[in-house]
């Protein structure tokens, strides 16, 4: 009986690479007969360029994991994903730093991480004293700090080139590009945060039972608002590592992000209710998303099938999770 | 004795801080812009309001339920796109019944897969706006969706039409909340509602069919969306595919600001349509008073988690949460 709970334990684990293996072989192997192009779609420079374009979204979706493992959720990432990105384009044409030459650039990055950080930590200290719901914390600034967005410079795009900028950000140190390196760290340092560190067994228990959690001592508020303070700090590098090469933000930019991040970490796995979850799951959604949006281009499907195919699998994978839980439940209690 | 003062003051506010909250806007800006407050006006920001009204009382059946729905803006759009479409294929008499249904039938897959299969109805939900904007893109085949004869059609009734003088989108939206006003609190339907949304678990060994109950709720916000989208694509005559896009979290604000809450059990039409109305004063007072659209986002942040917080902290006695 026992064996039948870990099997589903492992199944469970392990179904998002199982669903990207797939994904490769169909696409593999589609694009063949399928595809235009000449290029075989699991051509290495195909897949690096993919995990590049999961950067961004992957960045953010590794904080909205612990968050999500705390059993909070945040729906203003759009919005400071954007707000970044003209804090950091728009510093380095400041008159104050226009002394410092191109070491205007590390400036603007940190004063860029302070101020996702700072949106965060209002995000997490609001959830914290008020004790409203974090999901309607969040969606309230999601308006608002969307509102900020569009004080900075009204509808007109922000843009501010710096060849420096772009050459770092186009830069591959050891053959790989930076944007992946950047990625990888975070991966290892959140991997890092929920299994090593008191502070994750914290986020782990707090999400699965909080009056528990509080009952046991482990302060709940803290808890949230660093959460909150490290998805700020995440989104904030993932804007930085955007916007250097890119140069240019939009005030819609970030738009819908919450929505795809939030289906990516689900897919990876992680429950919504808090209390289970995984980085290296949240990685796989992330890729398990992007390759099949890339996939159903290469093959020549219509772009409007990749909303469809990820909604329905969305649906399916919580039903396969719900049946192999009740599974499991039910051999506990026999 | 002021403690005892201040605890009627809150529970004033608990029970109608919203209609005080209101009623302190509009004299604010009545104040501030005398224009504010004449009938062109007030009617005018009432109609703009009656697309998010119609699908805001919807989504109170599904929150009072317990559950979410972040489906209804690309359910929305899908609506407007099917209904622009089928005018000029099988004429508006047909197209709009034949809409409704296919409308319908995605709020009845939503309200299986949550009622009946039991899932998380913010990922159910999460999934269907996803897969029904592709349902949409893949109908219109990407394309803008326009009425042939934009002169020659009475299809424009419903959106840009007046009856009595009152234009059909507010007696659409009056009609929609007075009607399901009295489903949610005078019928045995409406009682059952709150008793799953307050306690599921009691309701279902009360011998309430709970997953029946969160099905009709899901059914009634989908016929609300088809009526969202028929207003819409009226007004226009036409329409891109991501019309009804992001308007599910302006949705839920509204449900929000009118105090439903998000654990269900809470909540009624009235307050919901206030909190429509309230959402739509301020973006059209703060425009009248010269700030900028965006303002509107920043007061409406403030707004919704000030109208919360003073709900909750009213309810459990103290400002400040407990949680150390």
């Amino acid at each position: 009986m026992m064996k039948r709970t870990i099997f589903a334990k492992h199944l469970r684990e392990s179904a998002i690479w199982i669903f990207i293996a797939l994904e490769l072989a169909f696409f593999g192997i589609a694009g063949e007969f399928l595809s235009l192009s000449e290029g075989s779609f699991l051509a290495p420079d195909n897949m690096l360029l993919l995990i590049k374009q999961t950067v961004p979204l992957g960045i953010i979706a590794l904080g909205m994991t612990i968050i999500m493992i705390n059993g909070n959720i945040d729906l203003s990432v759009g919005p400071i994903f954007a707000l970044c990105a003209i804090v950091l384009l728009d510093t380095m044409t400041w008159p104050i730093f226009a002394g410092l030459g191109d070491w205007v650039i590390p400036v603007s990055w940190t004063l860029a991480i302070l101020v996702g950080s700072i949106l965060g930590a209002i995000n997490g200290l609001i959830v914290w004293k008020t004790g409203v719901d974090a999901f309607i914390v969040t969606l309230g600034s999601m308006l608002g700090y969307r509102g900020l967005v569009f004080l900075y410079n009204g509808e007109q795009p922000t843009y501010h080139l710096n060849w420096t900028l772009v050459d770092i950000a186009e830069s591959t140190p050891l053959g790989i590009p930076l944007p992946i390196l950047i990625f990888a760290g975070c991966i290892a340092f959140t991997w890092w945060l929920t299994k090593r560190t008191a502070h994750g067994r914290n986020a782990f228990a707090i999400g699965d039972n909080r009056t528990a959690a509080v009952n046991a001592g482990i302060r709940v508020g803290p808890h949230m608002v660093w959460n909150y303070v490290l998805i700020g700090f995440l989104v904030a590098v993932s804007s930085v590592t955007f916007y250097s090469a890119s140069g240019s933000v939009n005030p819609n930019d970030g738009m819908l992000y919450e929505l795809w991040i939030i289906t990516a970490v689900v897919l990876g796995g992680t429950k919504l209710a808090g209390g289970r979850g995984s980085i290296i799951g949240t990685v796989g959604g992330v890729i398990a998303i992007q390759l099949m949006r890339k996939g159903l281009g290469h093959i020549g499907a219509d772009t409007a099938m990749v909303n469809l195919v990820i909604g329905s699998i969305l649906i399916v994978v919580l039903y396969i999770d719900r049946q192999l839980n009740r599974k499991g439940e039910q051999e506990l209690k026999a | 004795m002021a403690q005892g003062n201040l605890k009627v003051i809150g529970e004033l506010l608990a029970k109608h801080g919203i209609l005080v909250a209101f009623i302190i806007f509009m004299i604010v800006f009545t104040v501030l812009n005398p224009r504010f407050i004449t009938s062109d006006n007030v009617l005018g920001v009432v109609r703009s309001s009656a697309i998010l009204g119609v699908m805001a009382i919807g989504v109170t059946f599904v929150v009072v339920s317990g559950n979410l729905d972040l489906s209804v803006g690309s359910m929305m759009s899908f609506s407007t796109i099917v209904v622009l479409d089928l005018h000029d294929k099988i004429g508006p008499i047909l197209g709009i019944p034949v809409m409704f249904a296919m409308t319908m039938a995605l709020g009845a897959l939503i309200g299986f897969l949550v009622g009946y299969l039991k899932l998380n109805s913010l990922i159910v939900t999460l999934g269907m706006l996803s897969a029904i904007h592709g349902l949409t893109l893949t109908y219109s085949g990407g394309k803008n969706m326009d009425i042939a004869d934009k002169d020659g059609t009475w299809f424009s009734i419903f959106g840009q039409g007046e009856i009595l003088g009152l234009p059909v989108p507010i007696l659409l939206f009056a009609l929609l909340a007075a009607g399901l006003t009295l489903l949610l609190s005078k019928t045995p339907f409406g009682r059952k509602v709150y008793a799953v949304g307050g306690n599921g678990v009691a309701a279902t060994f009360s011998g309430i069919p709970r997953a029946r109950i969160v099905f009709y709720c899901y059914l009634i916000s989908s016929f609300c969306v088809a009526v969202a989208g028929l207003i819409q694509a009226s007004r226009s005559l036409g329409s891109q595919n991501t019309v009804g896009q992001g308007l599910e979290l302006e949705v839920l604000a509204a449900v929000i600001l009118g105090g439903a809450s998000l654990l269900g059990g809470s909540g009624t039409i009235f307050k919901t349509v206030i909190g429509v109305l309230i959402l739509g004063f301020i973006q059209n007072g703060l425009l009248l008073i010269g700030l900028e659209f965006y303002v509107q986002y920043i007061v409406t942040w403030v707004i919704i988690i000030l109208a919360v917080w003073l709900d909750i902290a009213a309810k459990r006695g103290q400002l400040w949460s407990p949680i150390a």
